[in-house]
């Protein structure tokens, strides 16, 4: 590798910027019940924090960062997903149907805990593990 | 259980998620997915009891009320399909496990049947129009991946044909719906219905209906839109093409069923009057082709499009008879398809080669597999007392009841050359001076054999057992006769 580019500034910004934009698409996630967000959109803004990494630096550094298989994070997503939906079958209710009530939880006071979060969870690693699949392969074949 | 509409939707789900964990296991591939699809069937069986005991089932998904949440139901029409499909796909994944190569079942082929199966499934049970469209691309993207799947020359070619037509049909279809939302406000497939009806459906309801018949038109394969079918359906090997030519096309004939005869019959004399002359373009081409072809695998496709052509003229005549008979022979084409194609699929496996110049005389090696396909050639085209005969009868004489004359005789004239296209691969490949054949395959000829004999047999059945399945036809057709027993059995007014 003679002719490395000069990408310090690229690399320097995105070890601090990544970590926003992560700790922003949490935000957007949690946001998600009631104002807009949701894992959609969360697991999207993740995988963009991923790509920007992907992009300052390759393909071995994220995979030394996050040695995950993304292929099985996309089936652990669908699979969350789909146990959810099934679990209002116990109860005899349609499927999809989400309960939810108010917690007293430490900290953070009065809570809402509702079963679509974990919904919403699944879809969040469907999309970061799409999102990366796709990528990494485009990406591998060069 | 209030579920039960969604188990044969379900189940396919989550095995083929379950399937995803262990890609590399051939072993438990096969487990699971065959586990998978016969919990499937037992579910649309007990299904299919329920409906034929107490009337059409919905389902609200996560208690939304209808018609502001998406509605599964489940009438007679959508659960004899979903039982078809299920069974049909039981086999073909057995015929499958013994044709494939290895590489095929690591490659996520068991995971895109099962997706495929939860697509298809899903379109059939689904009473929300933009639910179907989801299905539709659930279905559509799972065949994406099968018919790529192996990665050879060909197939990279129809498959870039295939994606388009069908990328282009989608946004068609979303468009469609667009259209169809911006005049009724909703989605719900009972309330458009009722809706149109209060609207005393005005102009714009014939336009959309021709433009649903265009995107249905073109996932069902009839004329003019057809034309990509012959191609991308010959490039993916046997089991896959036998899962395409049997479900896909038929989930396209199923949506111009619903919706022609839900929403928009109203204005008959526009509407049934182009898809009747549609579905008769269809047979002469489709008989054109299957005539003029000497290739196995295009002489069976085409016979496709002539099958295409003779429901959808069936469900044109909209009379109780025509669309009883069109019904009837939906599920009879579904099956006997199936096992034609497998049955093909094991002369192409024993000779190595698809056309029929270089096949002759299996008949004795192979007797076992002459006279299967013997049988099934008959069924094919309508012999009675095999499955064909009761639903082209019906269809026949529903058409003669509207006064048309030249529909049915066309029909008639087609199964002629029907049986005639089915004979010539029966006399050219399995008559005739034996040759040296040396199919790679060859030597799985026997076992091949199973799937698809059971295949016939279900057939046979179909057919000489016409007047235990007539009841259940009879139901299936009811809501399309009368639009009214659906909405009140979705919005329960």
């Amino acid at each position: 590798m003679k002719n490395k580019p000069n990408d310090l500034i690229l690399q320097t910004v995105t070890t601090m910027i990544s970590f926003i934009i992560i700790l922003f698409s949490i935000h957007l996630f949690f946001a998600g019940h009631y104002t807009p967000g949701g894992g959609f959109i969360g697991g999207l803004m993740t995988s963009a924090a991923l790509v920007l990494l992907l992009l300052a630096y390759d393909i071995k550094t994220l995979n030394t960062i996050l040695p995950f298989n993304f292929r099985m994070m996309t089936a652990a997503g669908l699979l969350i997903s789909v146990l959810t939906g099934a679990g209002a079958l116990l109860f005899n209710q349609p499927f999809l149907t989400h309960a939810y009530d108010y917690f007293e939880l430490p900290l953070l006071g009065k809570t809402s805990l509702h079963t679509a979060v974990l919904f919403d969870i699944g879809v969040y690693l469907v999309v970061i593990g799409v999102t990366m699949t796709i990528i990494q392969t485009i990406g591998e074949s060069e | 259980m209030i579920n039960l509409p969604l188990l044969p939707i379900l189940i396919p789900l989550l095995s083929a998620v379950l399937l995803m964990f262990f890609p590399k296991r051939i072993k438990v591939q096969r487990i699971i997915s065959m586990a998978g699809i016969a919990g499937t069937i037992i579910a649309a069986i007990v299904l299919t009891a329920e409906v034929k005991a107490n009337g059409i089932q919905t389902l609200n998904l996560g208690d939304w009320p209808a018609p502001y949440g998406i509605t599964l139901v489940s009438d007679m029409l959508s659960v004899l399909l979903v039982l078809t499909s299920s069974i049909l796909t039981f086999f073909i994944v057995w015929y499958a496990i013994i044709y494939l190569d290895d590489a095929y079942e690591r490659y996520f082929f068991y995971t895109g049947v099962m997706f495929l199966l939860t697509g298809i499934n899903g379109a059939f049970t689904t009473g929300d129009i933009f639910n179907l469209f989801v299905f539709f691309e659930v279905f559509l993207i799972a065949s994406y991946l099968l018919i790529v799947l192996g990665g050879k020359k060909g197939q990279l070619r129809e498959s870039i044909k295939y994606l388009l037509i069908n990328v282009i049909s989608s946004a068609l279809f979303v468009t469609a719906v667009a259209y169809l939302y911006s005049v009724v406000g909703t989605l719900n497939m009972a309330d458009v219905s009722q809706r149109i009806d209060e609207l005393g459906s005005p102009g714009i309801i014939t336009v959309i209906a021709i433009f649903f018949l265009i995107v249905f038109g073109l996932k069902g394969a009839i004329f003019p839109l057809y034309f990509w079918l012959p191609g991308s359906y010959s490039a993916p090997p046997i089991p896959i093409l036998a899962l395409f030519g049997a479900l896909l096309t038929k989930v396209g004939v199923y949506s111009i069923m619903r919706t022609y005869t839900l929403f928009f019959y109203h204005d008959q004399g526009y509407t049934h009057q182009i898809l009747a002359v549609l579905a008769l373009l269809s047979i002469v081409v489709g008989v054109i082709g299957a005539i003029a072809y000497r290739n196995v695998k295009t002489i069976i496709i085409y016979n496709i499009v002539i099958a295409v052509g003779v429901i959808l003229y069936g469900v044109s005549a909209m009379t109780p008879a025509a669309l009883e008979g069109a019904v009837f022979y939906l599920l009879h084409d579904m099956v006997i398809k199936a096992a034609l194609f497998l049955l093909i699929g094991i002369m192409i496996a024993i000779a190595g080669a698809s056309h029929l110049n270089q096949m002759g005389g299996m008949i004795r090696d192979y007797p076992r597999i002459g006279w299967t396909y013997f049988v099934a050639a008959l069924a094919l085209a309508g012999i009675p007392p095999l499955s064909g005969f009761v639903g082209k009868l019906l269809i026949v004489q529903g058409g003669f009841e509207t006064g048309d004359m030249v529909g049915p005789l066309l029909v008639l004239l087609s199964s002629l050359m029907v049986l005639y296209s089915a004979m010539k691969i029966f006399m050219n490949g399995f008559w005739g001076t034996p040759k040296e054949y040396h199919g790679e395959k060859a030597h799985l000829a026997n076992r091949l054999w199973v799937p698809a004999a059971a295949l016939v047999l279900i057939a046979i059945a179909y057919g000489v057992g016409s007047e235990a399945v007539y009841p259940f036809i009879q139901m299936a057709v009811e809501p399309l006769i009368d639009p009214a027993v659906y909405i009140e059995a979705v919005l329960k007014e």
